[in-house]
């Protein structure tokens, strides 16, 4: 079902995102939650290196990151029977977990050293988290390239700050300058005009 | 817990694309999964929005070190897999359907299963046993619960006995407070102030007695505060289950 080769990104005919190299992720986690290790084995070596690229991404440091992928794949496999096919795709399901242990971590990072957030580091982060540079050369990214272009460029940056940086709405609002309460807004109306564009979900 | 949405003034349903990329703080968190509990509008869309936010973040492949997978592939076998949700529709489903059944359905289980366990003792001919705080509040003739369920499909169930003048609760499936948190339990007094009760085990399966006279307190509240519990709540509930006086 993945119309390209290699490490490219799934995607199925009907644009939902699907396993990588055309693994169909949701049976491989119905054998996980029923204790099947190599069906959980044959999930990580078709995920790992999406869930580690986006952990990676937002937690930055290599060692930490290893940490919370590690963390992500003993929740997916504690948690496989929860995974409910009506509610979305495996893999969306997956890089849900992903990114919210990720975020755990840059956020309890952040409380612990009381770090600040400059000026600075708001415009690194904005540089590094370009998707469009960081984004792989597949077909999966131009599509990703083509959608994000039809966002306004406030909704395209909260998105960015909120899901590659961790930052909550309101700390996007500060970064970006917005009044409080409106970064909410731009991140949801962002987000649903990728959903209509790349057509995923209903 | 449909309050939340007009005690704060907020369009709550704007909430949605934020909470999908984990932008909201954990106090926005708990209280949009409670609105998300009773609204399947917004779960679609959180879904949904879920669905874009995981195609923007496989953009980047990068291969963790081997010693990963093996980590990994150690760390299973010593998780024992969650059973799956106890019907064979969505939880969301099953709450819109039955929330109210199902928790008495819960509490008449826990009572019936004590009261056995109650009862035995007096057949023999030893000394009354000496039951827990937790046996006698769910044996106790006036013992009433409120229970709440989240839509991680975790749930949390107050059980209250005025006459033992104590309160437990019980949970499923709680995840962790986050990392340097913990959950605080806290005791409403008929003047509307909050009583520490004492902090939450971690355990996602839990049952604990909380500290402190529950014979007149009109609710019980939980917190997300510091490690080591705080002497009064520094954040707004994350749950309340009020209770009859």
């Amino acid at each position: 079902m993945d119309p390209v080769p290699g490490d490219s990104a799934g995607v199925s005919h009907e644009g939902a995102p699907a396993g990588g190299h055309g693994t169909d992720l949701g049976p491989l986690l119905q054998r996980a939650a029923r204790g099947d290790t190599a069906a959980f084995a044959t999930l990580y070596d078709a995920t790992a290196a999406r869930v580690h690229g986006l952990v990676l991404r937002v937690v930055r440091d290599p060692a930490q990151a290893e940490e919370v992928t590690q963390e992500v794949f003993l929740e997916v496999w504690r948690q496989a029977s929860r995974y409910d096919a009506a509610r979305g795709s495996a893999l969306a399901w997956l890089m849900t977990i992903s990114h919210r242990k990720a975020v755990d971590r840059v956020r309890s990072a952040e409380a612990a050293t009381r770090r600040d957030v400059t000026y600075e580091q708001t415009h690194r982060s904005v540089e590094h988290d370009t998707t469009v540079e960081a984004a792989h050369a597949s077909l999966e990214a131009r599509r990703v390239r083509t959608a994000l272009g039809q966002l306004t460029d406030v909704q395209r940056e909260a998105i960015e700050l909120a899901y590659f940086g961790g930052y909550s709405h309101t700390e996007v609002a500060t970064l970006l300058d917005l009044p409080v309460g409106t970064a909410k807004t731009r991140i949801r109306d962002g987000l649903i005009r990728l959903r209509d564009t790349i057509g995923v979900g209903r | 817990m449909s309050d939340h949405d007009q005690t704060h003034g907020w369009d709550v349903h704007a909430l949605s694309g934020a909470y999908a990329v984990d932008a909201l703080d954990d106090l926005e968190r708990v209280r949009f999964e409670a609105h998300l509990a009773q609204c399947a509008e917004c779960r679609d869309e959180v879904d949904s929005l879920r669905e874009a936010a995981a195609v923007l973040g496989t953009g980047d492949l990068v291969e963790p070190p081997a010693a990963v997978r093996d980590q990994v592939l150690a760390g299973i076998a010593r998780i024992r897999p969650l059973p799956p949700q106890p019907t064979g529709g969505t939880v969301a489903a099953l709450r819109r359907r039955t929330p109210l059944l199902l928790a008495v359905a819960a509490a008449v289980v826990l009572l019936l299963g004590v009261g056995v366990a109650w009862l035995q003792p007096w057949d023999g001919d030893d000394a009354p046993p000496q039951l827990t705080a937790a046996e006698r509040i769910l044996a106790a003739a006036d013992a009433s619960t409120v229970e709440k369920s989240f839509p991680d499909g975790s749930t949390a169930t107050i059980v209250i006995s005025r006459s033992e003048g104590r309160a437990l609760i019980r949970t499923t499936d709680m995840a962790s407070a986050p990392d340097g948190k913990a959950y605080e339990l806290w005791l409403q007094t008929p003047a509307g102030v909050m009583v520490p009760a004492g902090l939450m085990p971690d355990d996602p399966d839990t049952t604990y007695v909380l500290d402190g006279d529950a014979s007149e307190a009109t609710g019980v509240g939980i917190t997300v505060e510091p490690d080591g519990g705080s002497p009064q709540p520094t954040s707004d509930p994350i749950a309340l289950f009020p209770l009859d006086s």
